[in-house]
């Protein structure tokens, strides 16, 4: 090992990491192992280089410059679907994503030709996708396309196999689009005695290609005695661009959305899809020095929506649905927010749900944001396989509480032709509510 | 030891044939995506292989150990990679062969209770897949989740429960294995109790000495109708240990019998917030299962038991299946143990030793005495019930001193053990840590005997080299402690 030379060119900025992680979170893995068949990447390859254990093996190489950011380490680590699994599985308390985000980072900003991020998926990922009102104008050829019946008739002559592949598998992820995005009001009286006075945060990708859900969420609080206040000036969570590699945009919305949201004047902040709710919890880790504590203040608040309800004590809902439900966990409620019986026992409450179990619930679907768009082979495997145990329950809906996990698993059912459908919790609840 | 500098020690002739066998996608030779395979949960000792391959058939592994006798490189089976004693760990370098893309169940067969599968299943995916049948596979080591069949059945795995379920050579029926000379054994079946040598019994608990397994068959545990898991809790680590004794002199016998001491009650507490008294002694974790009918009577005479050394039941849960919350949650406490003790200690040191259960008493205030002799704090879980003891020593890497004094006391607990009648290992096995212990273990004549059987497997040392049975110059001299990971 003492003979061992450090490499020459590291490939990657390790003063910037030395700064942003704490030699420390490395120490703190013990190399046991038990982390490795939580990982679904792992899961796939069975290789090394490929498990959170061997990740952090390869981050700490070229720490301590033993390895160079060559191409074959910049795979492993891309290869990461910063789902979290393995934290859940984590004996020691190892903060696998405090050492892989940064890393991430690193390598966008040291990345050269073919390693960088693709034009195209830059503007889709950083001029399109945060502005919900941008996405739901790009969407409007595609959905007068889907209203004409011009996208079945370009998939069966094959004319979609045209498109460059980020936007063909984009189009294959796009959902049924309603008429137009719901424009919700500012304010929202409670149902009954007023019981709490919430806000309600609404994503950018989420409330262009599913508002509907953003409403229903806003009418079942309502139903459980909570006056809802959307406020206008919202910003999206900026989970894209910071898990893409591009700090200081994330950071701008970060600032934004704390300015946004007094945490003071509410009760509690209410997010309802995953990935943006575990990013809003973390942006105190983001922020630092000054801004910090309003940074505390404003997590302290954040809730997701069914840990919210269950806290409040939710009012059981009347009008029964009578259909067998399957719930898959994101990634992003049950690994980065450890939210797990919280969903379950709101769709339990519901009157003739059967909810059934569902095997490796736990297993990133291989969405994992914008991953699907990066790392399209593994996603797609990671899809099938999460699509085989959902079919395998023979359930008529399945529900899950992240935009992206929706898509991805929509796309699989319409791939095979299958019966079922996709709900986001609050979808079912809030016809349980609502008796249509 | 000095790193191989790979591909350079290994003839580019080699690599292409290995690649032709299993395939460009199936090999690893670049020493950035090697590094990772130069330890496992023992950190120790390390040393890259020259390649890594990927079999995914029973043809391929046969191929890949001819091509290993045919230009002379050492080769070595690796699972998962949890091993705690080295071993996986590529001395020598060459080739590294990897199992984890064998990874099929092939057959399930409730009527006649047995389970075919490839050596890469995860322990715990074949409890998952006979969710809902009735039955289990009954080893449950702590590492389950995510440590390997075929390194099970290297190492001989044991668990919680294999106090009365028995150790993975309990549970295996036959094996299917590449020997280091590229031919194909088949040892047991379907069958129990052939005639001729148990050659299974044999091959369980090898550690990768014999040859590469390639199909393991496993019979299947009927799940108990019910349980009951209690928590008894003591005000001195002898009052739990005499409560061990009091228990197995009844007649009873627990489905798992484990004791967490004071310091260990901390930790876990601290990790998981369970409820363990953080002001006792020690507490035991006492399980039962059966029949629901006798389960009341047993459990009586368990309280009596505890009642009598002086203890209280604190806790009683009665379960139906082992998936119920508060029985999940008390056993992941317990599981995840030895990565709770990371939050108190920079670093710590495992070990594992065995000693005849009635001599538990003596073992741990011996430890006491010991840690105290070196100024070491030492927490205490284990397997109470089979007598394994996992002492574990705090203390920080960081300072070499403290470090010779983690050695001295390490040492001297396991020669008490030997000294005891016990064993310096119940459940990691010996891989390169624990080699200088077999001369104390056993007698000359012993070793030879277990060389000659070696020999009439892997004569010519190439599979698996300077593992377990010392000699062949395999005894480094070691200078900082054994590993700090779990168990």
């Amino acid at each position: 090992m003492a003979t061992e030379a450090k490499v020459q060119d590291p490939g990657i900025d390790l003063g910037w990491l030395a700064d942003k992680i704490d030699y420390r979170r490395f120490q703190e893995c013990v190399h046991c192992g038990l982390c490795t068949a939580s990982c679904p990447t792992y899961i796939e390859t069975g290789n090394e280089n490929d498990s959170p254990r061997g990740r952090i093996y390869l981050m700490r190489a070229v720490t301590d410059g033993r390895l160079g950011m060559s191409d074959e380490v910049r795979k492993h680590l891309d290869l990461c679907l910063d789902c979290r699994a393995c934290e859940s599985a984590c004996p020691s308390g190892v903060q696998y994503g405090q050492l892989i985000e940064p890393f991430k980072v690193a390598m966008q900003q040291s990345a050269t030709g073919g390693n960088r991020t693709s034009l195209l998926q830059k503007l889709i990922l950083h001029r399109l996708f945060p502005y919900s009102g941008r996405v739901r104008a790009a969407l409007f050829p595609a959905r007068l396309m889907q209203k004409l019946g011009l996208m079945d008739l370009m998939d069966k002559i094959g004319l979609t196999k045209l498109l460059p592949p980020t936007v063909r598998r984009m189009q294959a992820m796009l959902p049924k689009l309603g008429a137009t995005g719901s424009r919700l009001p500012e304010v929202l009286p409670p149902i009954g005695p007023k019981r709490a006075r919430v806000a309600l945060f609404l994503g950018c990708v989420a409330d262009a290609m599913y508002p509907e859900t953003n409403a229903a969420t806003a009418r079942v609080l309502q139903h459980n005695g909570c006056e809802v206040v959307i406020p206008r000036e919202q910003a999206c969570c900026g989970a894209i661009h910071y898990h893409s590699g591009s700090e200081a945009p994330a950071l701008e919305f970060a600032r934004k959305n704390i300015a946004t949201f007094r945490p003071d004047d509410f009760d509690a902040i209410i997010v309802n899809a995953a990935g943006c709710g575990a990013m809003l919890k973390d942006y105190a880790h983001l922020l630092s020095g000054p801004e910090h504590d309003a940074a505390k203040a404003f997590v302290n608040k954040v809730r997701d929506v069914s840990e919210f309800l269950v806290q409040l004590g939710p009012i059981p809902p009347t009008n029964p649905l009578n259909t067998k439900v399957v719930y898959h966990d994101a990634c992003h409620l049950c690994h980065a927010q450890q939210i797990r019986s919280q969903p379950r026992q709101l769709l339990q409450m519901i009157p003739g749900v059967e909810l059934v179990p569902l095997e490796e619930s736990e297993i990133c679907c291989g969405a994992a944001g914008t991953y699907n768009l990066t790392q399209p082979e593994m996603s797609e495997q990671l899809g099938r396989r999460k699509m085989d145990f959902i079919e395998a329950t023979g359930a008529d809906v399945v529900v899950t509480g992240n935009v992206g996990c929706i898509l991805q698993i929509a796309r699989k059912i319409k791939e095979r032709e299958s019966a079922m459908t996709i709900a986001h919790p609050m979808d079912l609840l809030d016809r349980a509510y609502s008796g249509n | 030891m000095p790193l191989a500098s790979p591909a350079t020690s290994l003839s580019s002739q080699l690599l292409a044939d290995l690649s032709k066998v299993v395939g460009e996608e199936n090999l690893l030779h670049h020493r950035d995506e090697l590094v990772v395979y130069e330890c496992d949960g023992y950190v120790i000792e390390k040393n890259v292989p020259d390649v890594v391959v990927f079999p995914t058939e029973r043809d391929q592994v046969v191929e890949i150990v001819k091509l290993c006798n045919k230009y002379d490189v050492p080769f070595v089976p690796r699972g998962a990679g949890t091993s705690l004693a080295g071993g996986t760990l590529a001395v020598g370098g060459g080739v590294m062969i990897c199992m984890t893309r064998m990874k099929r169940i092939l057959e399930i067969n409730l009527r006649d209770r047995y389970a075919v599968v490839e050596p890469g299943v995860v322990n715990v995916w074949l409890t998952r897949a006979l969710a809902g049948t009735g039955f289990h596979y009954a080893p449950d080591p702590s590492s389950q989740g995510a440590c390997t069949i075929g390194g099970n059945l290297a190492t001989n795995s044991g668990g919680p429960h294999t106090l009365k379920y028995g150790v993975t050579v309990n549970h295996v029926m036959g094996v299917e294995m590449v020997l280091p000379d590229g031919s194909v054994l088949e040892v047991g079946g379907l069958a129990e109790d052939g005639p001729g040598y148990d050659l299974t019994g044999l091959v369980v608990g090898n550690e990768g000495t014999f040859g590469i397994a390639t199909k393991i068959i496993v019979n299947l545990t009927r799940d108990p109708e019910a349980g009951r898991t209690f928590l008894g809790v003591f005000e001195t680590v002898d009052a739990a240990t005499e409560t061990v004794s009091g228990l197995i002199a009844a007649g009873i016998v627990p489905a798992a019998l484990e004791m967490l001491d004071n310091l260990m009650i901390q930790a876990i507490e601290q990790a998981f917030g369970f409820g363990f008294p953080t002001d006792a002694g020690a507490v035991l974790i006492i399980e039962i299962d059966g029949l629901e009918a006798g389960l009341d009577r047993e459990a009586h005479a368990i309280h009596e038991i505890v009642r009598q050394n002086g203890g209280t039941v604190k806790k009683s849960i009665p379960w139906r299946t082992r998936k119920e919350p508060e029985y999940v949650a008390i056993w992941k406490s317990r599981k995840s143990a030895f990565g709770a003790i990371g939050r108190l200690s920079p670093t710590f040191c495992t070990q594992d030793g065995v000693v005849p259960r009635t001599k538990l008493p003596h073992i741990l205030r011996t430890i006491t005495r010991i840690g105290e002799h070196y100024g070491l704090r030492i927490a205490n879980v284990f397997h109470a019930g089979d007598g394994n003891i996992h002492p574990i020593l705090l203390f920080d890497e960081r300072d070499p001193e403290q470090v010779e004094r983690v050695l001295l006391a390490s040492h001297e607990i396991l020669d008490e053990c030997i000294a005891c009648g016990g064993s310096v290992t119940g459940e990691h096995g010996i891989g390169v840590e624990k080699m200088s212990f077999m001369p104390k273990l056993f007698t000359p004549d012993d070793l030879a005997a277990m060389v000659a059987i070696r020999t009439v497997f892997n004569p010519e040392g190439r599979c698996s080299p300077e593992k377990m049975l010392p000699g062949g110059g395999g005894c480094l001299e070691r200078k900082s402690p054994g590993h700090k990971a779990s168990a």
